[in-house]
């Protein structure tokens, strides 16, 4: 578990605070870009950072950050490289907690020991990891413990009450509410199930809760913090760096920050 | 050798579900669904029927008999899996998981296909069965494969092209996940192998066991006795594994054929078990082609069927237990066999099965006379018309 991670969230809600946090997948569109983004991130009012591990096969993504990966991919991008982005971020000054989000299969190709220990040394704080769920992540949770990293468990509207509890049970910092029933990417309109949603889950667990998938627009980023402790935001991350101009991303990436969490 | 269990998500270290949130209901209503069939005799009477009226079983067992004089060795035997309804064993599964459909009350199926037979499969049951139906085709393939993309849309199925990554069966199955990511609720996806998290590799398999069940039966009448060897082409391994799974107690040899494309040397084939290592890829820890950084790699091979980088996990738990043997079979050799099975018994293979065809016939020039090999005919290449004309320099 990470100590950083879980006591930002147990500060800001005692403080009252919602959080923003904002991803990016590694090496998008040019690996010099990463770190440069990571920093503007924070500097626009990121409070948590994710980081997209590029995979060939993003099966959970909608088109927008499908691309993102493959245009990383071509370029090289692996895990140890998001790794490397992070070790260079904070020797840069970035505070904000950070967390892998993706595939399982290439921390597994590196083995879950590994995986854990250079996301620790890089300074990272934990992983979302789409495609294991609990019940398949077992050595990968030891490696996370051993190594004082968080391990985010995802909650959909498909999962059951049940299932909510046991799910609780695993997550140490914050559960990852998936907002929709769907890929992720850009909507017109949050869910409309989303409140009903959250207000099932609360009936589990006092756990702080992130919603992401769908978000996109500061009116979205309100909806979501009247319900739940954080807003993610991805693929509209995406679409402002293909609309920067190229020696302007990080500076434009830090003004979409600012826009939509108001921080 | 121990068996594997009947109902496990595991096979060793492989299968599992290694899957979106969103899909865990999903999985667990199939799985309960699919144990509460299996224990039913009215759905297993239902399967029965179907599998007799409409699909065309018993397939039969065919003995080779000019093909095993060319070899001068061991007995070769077909199971002719390419003279059921679509012509190919696809169909064993399609109508299993359709009846299941049904009774978990979902309106709508989709499917992936590479050479399409999956795809024609699934149309095929949709219609019969009154289904919404969607099938997801990697563009690549659509080429290759214009014939069957044709049947799908005459039997009413909507055909969706998927440009992405190699666009081939993979980018089509990563298609297929998102949409059932999107419409779980009500759509219901009818995955065409023995791939994919649990219940997907044991389900299939059971439906696919049909071949090998009936195989067994037809050897010990028409053989007296049991094969020494079993071959079948394998890409995610549905065809194999139906061939298999009945004489896995049995001292019957397994034999593997995957696609060696160009050459396992040159890099371009989808050979997974020859070559792969294991990962995590489609909800199913298998063995995988990927390279260091674990990306799944692009494959090759003549056959769109077997163009996939991943396997069923349960062929991996039988290639580390050493219960059967894997091989590559590449292009050049698969069209030899497919020369050869059509001139010598009159029976144009698919080109997957011309995999089986190949590497059956080089066993059975290894044994005594007395000996017999099992072959799995598993669809008939009448769509591999333009493939091999071009392959051969021929345009129709």
């Amino acid at each position: 578990m990470s100590q950083r991670l879980r006591e930002l969230f147990e500060e800001r809600r005692a403080a009252g605070q919602p959080m923003f946090i904002p991803y990016v997948t590694a090496g998008y569109p040019r690996p010099e870009d990463c770190v440069p983004i990571l920093l503007a991130m924070e500097a626009g009012g990121a409070d948590v950072i994710e980081i997209g591990v590029p995979f060939s096969d993003p099966l959970a993504d909608g088109a927008t950050v499908q691309h993102a990966n493959e245009v990383a991919l071509a370029q090289g991008i692996t895990y140890r490289d998001c790794c490397r982005f992070v070790k260079e971020a904070r020797a840069r000054g970035l505070r904000a907690p950070v967390l892998f989000m993706g595939y399982y299969n290439p921390m597994l190709a590196l083995g879950d020991d590994e995986a854990a220990r250079i996301a620790a040394e890089a300074g990272a704080d934990g992983f979302i990891i789409v495609d294991l769920p609990p019940e398949e992540a077992g050595s990968f949770l030891e490696a996370c413990h051993k190594y004082d990293l968080s391990f985010v468990p995802l909650v959909a509207p498909t999962t059951t009450d049940a299932r909510i509890a046991q799910l609780a049970a695993v997550a140490d910092a914050f559960l990852y509410c998936v907002s929709v029933t769907g890929v992720t990417g850009q909507r017109g309109s949050l869910a409309d199930d989303l409140p009903s949603f959250i207000a099932r889950i609360r009936e589990h667990t006092s756990l702080p809760l992130a919603v992401g998938f769908g978000v996109s627009t500061r009116a979205h980023v309100e909806a979501v913090w009247k319900l739940a402790d954080a807003a993610v935001i991805g693929s509209a991350i995406i679409s402002t760096i293909d609309a920067a101009e190229e020696n302007r991303r990080a500076e434009r990436i830090r003004e979409f920050v600012e826009d939509v969490s108001g921080h | 050798m121990t068996a594997t269990p009947a109902f496990s998500p595991r096979f060793g270290d492989f299968g599992g579900r290694y899957i979106p949130e969103t899909l865990v209901r999903a999985h667990e209503e199939l799985e309960a669904a699919y144990l509460a069939a299996r224990d039913d005799p009215e759905f297993q009477r239902e399967l029965a029927d179907l599998n007799r009226h409409y699909v065309g079983r018993p397939t039969p067992l065919y003995f080779a008999e000019r093909l095993t004089n060319e070899c001068g060795g061991a007995r070769i035997w077909l199971k002719r899996e390419d003279l059921t309804h679509t012509g190919a064993h696809k169909i064993n599964n399609a109508v299993g998981q359709a009846l299941l459909a049904k009774r978990l009350g979902k309106p709508r199926i989709i499917a992936e296909t590479g050479a399409g037979q999956h795809g024609v499969a699934t149309a095929t049951v949709c219609a019969m069965m009154g289904f919404e139906c969607a099938i997801y085709m990697g563009t690549e393939d659509i080429q290759r494969q214009s014939l069957n993309v044709f049947r799908m849309k005459i039997l009413g199925a909507e055909v969706i092209p998927v440009d992405a990554g190699s666009k081939t069966l993979k980018d089509a199955i990563n298609e297929a996940m998102r949409d059932w990511v999107t419409n779980v609720r009500t759509t219901h996806y009818l995955i065409g192998t023995v791939i994919g998290p649990h219940p997907f590799p044991t389900m299939v398999r059971d439906f696919q066991s049909v071949i090998g069940r009936e195989a067994r039966a037809q050897m010990l009448e028409q053989a007296g006795k049991l094969p020494d060897v079993a071959v079948a082409c394998v890409g995610g391994g549905s065809n194999a594994m139906g061939l298999f799974y009945p004489f896995l107690d049995d001292p019957v040899r397994f034999i593997g054929a995957e696609a060696g494309g160009s050459g396992v040397a040159t890099g371009k084939h989808s050979a997974t078990l020859v070559a792969g290592r294991p990962g995590v890829l489609h909800g199913t820890k298998t063995y995988l082609l990927q390279d260091a950084a674990g990306q799944i790699l692009e494959t090759h091979s003549i056959s769109a069927g077997l163009d996939y980088p991943g396997v069923g996990p349960e062929h991996a738990w039988m290639k580390t237990t050493e219960r059967a043997e894997y091989v590559a079979v590449d292009d050049a050799q698969a069209l030899e066999a497919f020369q050869a099975l059509s001139r010598s018994e009159g029976i144009i293979p698919a080109l997957e099965s011309s995999h089986a065809v190949y590497q059956g016939m080089q066993v059975a020039k290894t044994l005594p006379r007395d000996q017999d090999v099992l072959i799995n005919l598993s669809g008939r290449g009448d769509k591999d018309m333009h493939t091999v004309a071009a392959a051969f320099g021929v345009t129709l």
